[in-house]
């Protein structure tokens, strides 16, 4: 869809508006509706209309497929190594309190930790599997 | 106690979910995600011992996540019961693991290791997890887990079977995880908790509404399509004989048993054995069934000439042992039911990864490709020959004492019938794998070609499970205490 | 006219039945994913019907309010959609490797090629 000059136009005031819209619902999940996985999604779903219209050899240079596959590893990990860390600070799994002196600071920083995991998982998997049936002719 | 004891519940459950990903990233190197996913089964089953330790110390070891109290936070709950499932699962994963390393080499492509191992960790995450939890949503998150983790494992297969049968697992178990969710949604209505425990505990005072009723029928009937109770086991046959050899040898082992785990806690110990049996009379249903399923399935098997499909439908026909077990409603037949989850699992897992060594030097598992197996390969068919006698429930074989034990239950429930049956069915047991005895001793070897035994990477875990059978057959102690332990707190109507 | 005051569970119920029904009458493996979905999201739909309270806002802290729906459900079954879309897409992916692998989609033609060989 190279020669479509509305659509490239569009898109391209759009994208950083979904992304910027993914991030608030991603940072303001603590304090109301939103989350990871919300955000997630709408993250990649920007990503993926920038791949239909401007193809996806450019997308797959912005975010390559092993990128994506990292990434995705990374936020489980994320998730559990908070979890983890909740244990080494004498508190049980995932309990965030025990992050810092201040109990509410500590479940703050711990939700957001979290959230970030479960936002950049989800993101790099819906891209994963974008890229696995948008691509698979390829093979 | 130190840091690893306290919190030894989690580290069950996240351990090979930490894992996993590490493994994903091994994809280039194929020996290092096996090698991981080695080690971590291994400090997988050193954690189920260690629970054991403190089971049979404390009596119920709980763990809250995040530190929520139950019933409103995720309770971990570890007993009697469920320690016994724990260990099923990673006794056989660690055993399961040395054996993967050829057998997967030859059999999935190498690329796709580091997946492959990923997919196989997180399949026993969910899996544990299932067992370990005492959060009713929670059983059917990990069911998920578990299970998508086994669609992609079955789909590696080298036939193109192995995809369709792969689809066919999914659609169907699908449809029995969503039966489990509106069950657990229609408890949750009437009482407000998830807790299994709590729901327990608040369930007989609305025990006579419909709700409660459609709410055990949907949980029981989407479980047993989860652990291919007998009309609904249709996508067993073909998953199990297209899968690789070693996610046949898991899978056949522990899938349908933790299925079997959670009907037992939910009939026993959320519903109540009253409310299941005495009020609503569910042995009535699930007698026929499991006979049934002993029955047809068994028969079925004769007649088939792929083994791996002739013994997927002998683990249907095993399940029919068990769920009739259960149907006794008595802490007999219960102990002898779980009693035959631990046997049947080391039985079966130790006749498939036989096969799985049969396959590794012939290339298949048809009745053909065995014919004279017997003489080139004398320890891999010495071992089969040793499981299938354990399967059929020859004395000094595992598989004898919890046949010995059904029969004892049937006996003392007054149901004479049913002893008999129980070993006339034996008898089919004997013609299927004496078809395969018979191809494999007792005729001169097809074709010229060198085949030499299986390699001792194969041998070996082969053997160990072959001798646990023989072991578990002899001294009994260990798995009897436990299942007699197991059965008692559930009939109790503990959770 | 009580019953139609539960129309929501009518929803449930019709849903619930079609996207079975498809699941079993289809021969087509697409069509038995949207019609597995379907019937995931009838269950979506139950458990958020059964959290809303008459009256009640979302669950967040605001003055005057005091009504509120109930949160877990809602909670819940943001795992299940997950859950959901993650055999939504191996379910696919198995398909994409059932066409590539049999040259076809429809379940009848599947069972006669395996049977021919």
């Amino acid at each position: 869809m190279k020669h479509h000059i509305v659509l490239r136009v569009v898109t391209k005031i759009m994208i950083p508006l979904i992304v910027i819209y993914a991030l608030y619902i991603q940072f303001h999940g603590e304090y109301g509706p939103g989350g990871g996985f919300q955000a997630g999604i709408i993250f990649s779903a920007g990503f993926i209309i920038f791949s239909l219209i401007f193809g996806l050899d450019v997308a797959q240079e912005a975010i390559p497929p092993e990128a994506t596959r990292l990434l995705a590893a990374f936020g489980v990990l994320l998730y559990i190594g908070i979890g983890l860390a909740c244990i080494l600070l004498g508190g049980q799994f995932l309990e965030y309190k025990v992050l810092l002196a201040n109990d509410q600071a500590g479940e703050t920083l711990g939700i957001i930790g979290i959230e970030l995991g479960v936002g950049i998982t989800v993101a790099a998997v819906a891209l994963t599997l974008f890229y696995a049936f948008a691509g698979r002719e390829r093979e | 106690m130190g840091l690893v004891q306290l919190h030894l519940p989690a580290f069950q459950v996240i351990l090979p979910m930490l894992a996993a990903p590490l493994v994903m990233l091994m994809a280039r190197s194929p020996r290092a995600a096996w090698a991981t996913a080695t080690l971590v089964s291994w400090l997988s089953l050193a954690i189920s011992l260690m629970l054991l330790v403190r089971v049979q110390a404390e009596g119920v070891v709980t763990y809250h996540m995040g530190g929520w109290l139950p019933p409103v936070g995720i309770e971990y709950r570890v007993d009697s019961v469920n320690i016994l499932v724990l260990l099923v699962i990673s006794f056989i994963s660690a055993v399961v693991m040395p054996f993967a390393r050829q057998s997967v080499a030859s059999e999935v492509r190498e690329d796709k290791h580091g997946y492959f191992y990923a997919a196989f960790l997180l399949a026993n995450c969910g899996l544990l997890g299932i067992a370990i939890t005492g959060d009713a949503f929670n059983i059917f998150v990990f069911f998920e887990i578990a299970a998508l983790a086994s669609y992609s494992l079955i789909a590696t297969g080298r036939e193109r079977q192995a995809v369709m049968a792969s689809y066919q697992y999914l659609m169907m178990g699908t449809i029995g995880t969503t039966f489990l969710l509106i069950g657990i949604g229609f408890l949750y209505i009437m009482t407000g908790t998830l807790n299994l425990m709590d729901l327990a505990a608040r369930l007989p005072e609305v025990n006579d509404t419909r709700t409660v009723r459609a709410a055990l029928a949907f949980i029981v009937v989407g479980i047993s399509l989860k652990l291919a109770l007998f009309p609904l086991h249709l996508w067993l046959p073909n998953a199990y004989a297209y899968a690789p050899s070693m996610v046949t040898v898991f899978l056949s082992a522990t899938a349908t048993k933790v299925a079997i785990y959670v009907l037992m806690r939910f009939i026993f110990g959320v519903f109540g054995h009253e409310l299941s049996f005495n009020e609503l009379e569910m042995n009535l249903l699930l007698m026929p069934l499991a006979m049934l399923g002993i029955l047809i399935p068994s028969i079925v098997a004769i007649f088939h000439t792929n083994i791996k499909r002739m013994f997927a439908y002998s683990s249907v026909a095993q399940v029919g042992y068990i769920i009739l077990g259960i149907s006794f409603a008595s802490t007999l037949g219960l102990m002898a039911s779980v009693l035959h989850l631990f046997n049947h699992a080391i039985t079966k897992a130790a006749l498939f990864m036989a096969l799985g060594c049969i396959a590794y030097r012939l290339g298949g598992v048809s009745l053909i490709h065995m014919t004279g197996a017997g003489q080139r390969m004398p320890w891999t068919m010495t071992a089969f020959v040793i499981a299938g006698l354990s399967l059929i429930g020859v004395p000094l074989t595992a598989g004898f004492v919890t046949k010995w034990h059904l029969i004892l239950a049937a006996l003392d429930g007054g149901l004479w019938p049913i002893a008999v049956f129980l070993l006339g069915t034996s008898v089919l047991a004997l013609l299927y794998v004496w078809r395969v005895v018979e191809v494999a001793f007792f005729r001169p070897p097809l074709r010229r070609i060198k085949v030499r035994e299986a390699p001792l990477s194969l041998l070996l875990p082969t053997w160990f499970l072959t001798l646990a059978c023989l072991y578990f057959g002899i001294e009994t102690s260990l798995p009897v205490g436990l299942a007699e332990r197991a059965a008692e707190a559930l009939m109790g109507g503990y959770p | 006219m009580e019953w139609i005051g539960f129309y929501n569970y009518w929803v449930v119920v019709v849903l619930m039945m079609v996207g079975f029904y498809i699941v079993i009458a289809q021969g087509n493996l697409i069509k038995k994913i949207v019609g597995l979905n379907i019937f995931q999201t009838s269950v979506f739909i139950f458990f958020i019907s059964l959290a809303k309270l008459d009256g009640g806002t979302a669950p967040i802290y605001v003055e005057g309010v005091s009504d509120y729906s109930n949160p877990l459900p809602h909670v819940l079954i943001l795992t299940a959609i997950v859950v959901g879309v993650a055999l939504t897409a191996v379910g696919l992916a198995l398909v994409v490797r059932i066409q590539e692998l049999y040259g076809t989609i429809e379940e009848d033609e599947i069972h006669a090629q395996d049977e021919a060989e």
